[in-house]
């Protein structure tokens, strides 16, 4: 993947706003890649936990955008109890997600899910699924 | 809990009275809101959780004991929020006008503890009734009770608290690699292919160490591995089905409790055959 990185990209928006929302320092990461050896989703993203961060602080939103990896992350934090520098990848990943959300772009309609899958589901599967998927 | 995971409270309810401890349910509770809000500026659904906390503390109640693992996530981490950024505690205070000011005073613990630290694996040995020799299970925790750090209950890499529970209730733990990684959680509602994959490599390795059962703790942990078991079964003709129990079922057992209390009914596939054959259930 070749992407252009510029001193203009670093200080976006973007990058305000994911260190806003997720209060974490993006430089502190090193790219070690323990997150993404620890996540148990990593074999279903397109991108890696370590990529994604890699991305973000650098401000290349529209590639973080075509992936799906922050939609498959389940937020189980096996990448934010061992990280070695203390980075709350989660956060991240969460701040990711609602900046999307927040433009009213829905990851799922909840139509979508079946009547009967509607009656089965624990209610915090529905409860914790729409507020994550969901604007 | 009071509609898809009554095999869940039931027992909980019916062990506790056994064990002495009388739980009362909070008034007016609320649905916490399932997930901790994990942005800085989202402090709207913080109010969820907190107002489960003032409930307890109106009550004159010091603590509050959770049986859901994700109604415990939320709930603890929601009450750390509330006792160490004064700033945000302050907007919260004073957004929930009519409610009573809290600042976290109430502690939030999950059922697991209260039987460790508060009546004692030695304890709850003397009161099984019913030791559960010979059943192999593997303790499942999934994610929730124990991450992130500062609200585990117990050791984050190596937990002991399900083992020792086991133990306590003549159980033969089966230690697994897989016990603490995710199922997927509410990855089901969009992705769920990816559940069953998650479920295949968690049961297998879980039947690979020796188990026979998986005891767990979480409602969406046990819909997950549940559901993943049935497409599991679906493709592979060879995979053999676990039965997948409550903590709580398990306690009412070994405590002598009767089917009523375990509702051994409402759990995936068939868990009273492999009871049956280990002469635990008649």
């Amino acid at each position: 993947m070749s992407v252009t990185i510029s001193p203009k990209r670093l200080r976006s928006e973007f990058v305000k706003k994911v260190k806003e929302l997720s209060g974490q320092n993006l430089q502190l990461c090193y790219q070690c890649g323990i997150c993404s050896g620890n996540c148990p989703a990593a074999s279903n993203m397109d991108l890696s936990p370590r990529q994604i961060i890699e991305l973000a602080r650098l401000g290349l939103e529209e590639e973080i955008a075509k992936s799906k990896t922050v939609w498959i992350c389940a937020s189980c934090l096996a990448c934010t109890v061992n990280c070695p520098r203390g980075f709350d990848l989660s956060k991240m990943m969460e701040a990711i997600r609602l900046l999307t959300l927040r433009k009213n772009i829905d990851y799922m309609r909840p139509e979508d899910i079946s009547p009967q899958e509607r009656c089965e589901l624990p209610q915090i599967a529905m409860v914790s699924g729409l507020r994550k998927f969901t604007g | 809990m009071k509609t898809k995971a009554k095999n869940l409270e039931d027992p909980a309810i019916a062990s506790m009275e056994v064990l002495g401890v009388k739980l009362e349910e909070i008034p007016r509770w609320n649905c916490c809101g399932a997930v901790y809000s994990l942005s800085e500026d989202d402090l709207i659904h913080q109010v969820a959780p907190v107002r489960n906390l003032i409930r307890a503390k109106e009550q004159g109640r010091d603590k509050l004991a959770t049986l859901c693992a994700f109604c415990f996530n939320t709930l603890k981490r929601a009450n750390l929020l509330m006792r160490e950024n004064a700033e945000k505690r302050n907007t919260i205070n004073s957004f929930m006008d009519e409610e009573i000011d809290y600042g976290g005073e109430v502690k939030v613990v999950h059922l697991l503890e209260v039987l460790r630290d508060e009546i004692g694996w030695e304890a709850l040995a003397q009161k099984v009734k019913l030791p559960l020799w010979e059943l192999k299970v593997a303790p499942y925790y999934g994610c929730t009770l124990l991450r992130p750090r500062e609200i585990a209950i117990d050791n984050v890499e190596n937990p002991t608290i399900l083992r020792e529970f086991l133990g306590a209730l003549g159980a033969t733990p089966v230690d697994f690699p897989e016990s603490t990684r995710c199922c997927g959680s509410y990855q089901i509602i969009s992705n769920p292919d990816n559940i069953s994959e998650y479920a295949s490599d968690i049961l297998n390795s879980a039947l690979s160490h020796g188990a026979e059962a998986l005891v767990l703790t979480c409602p969406l942990c046990d819909y997950n591995l549940g559901q993943g078991q049935k497409e599991l079964m679906k493709k592979h003709n060879e995979f053999k089905e676990m039965p997948l129990f409550y903590f709580t079922q398990l306690l009412a057992l070994a405590l002598g409790l009767d089917s009523q209390a375990c509702r051994f009914e409402l759990n995936y596939g068939n868990p009273e055959l492999l009871l049956r054959e280990k002469g635990l259930l008649s």
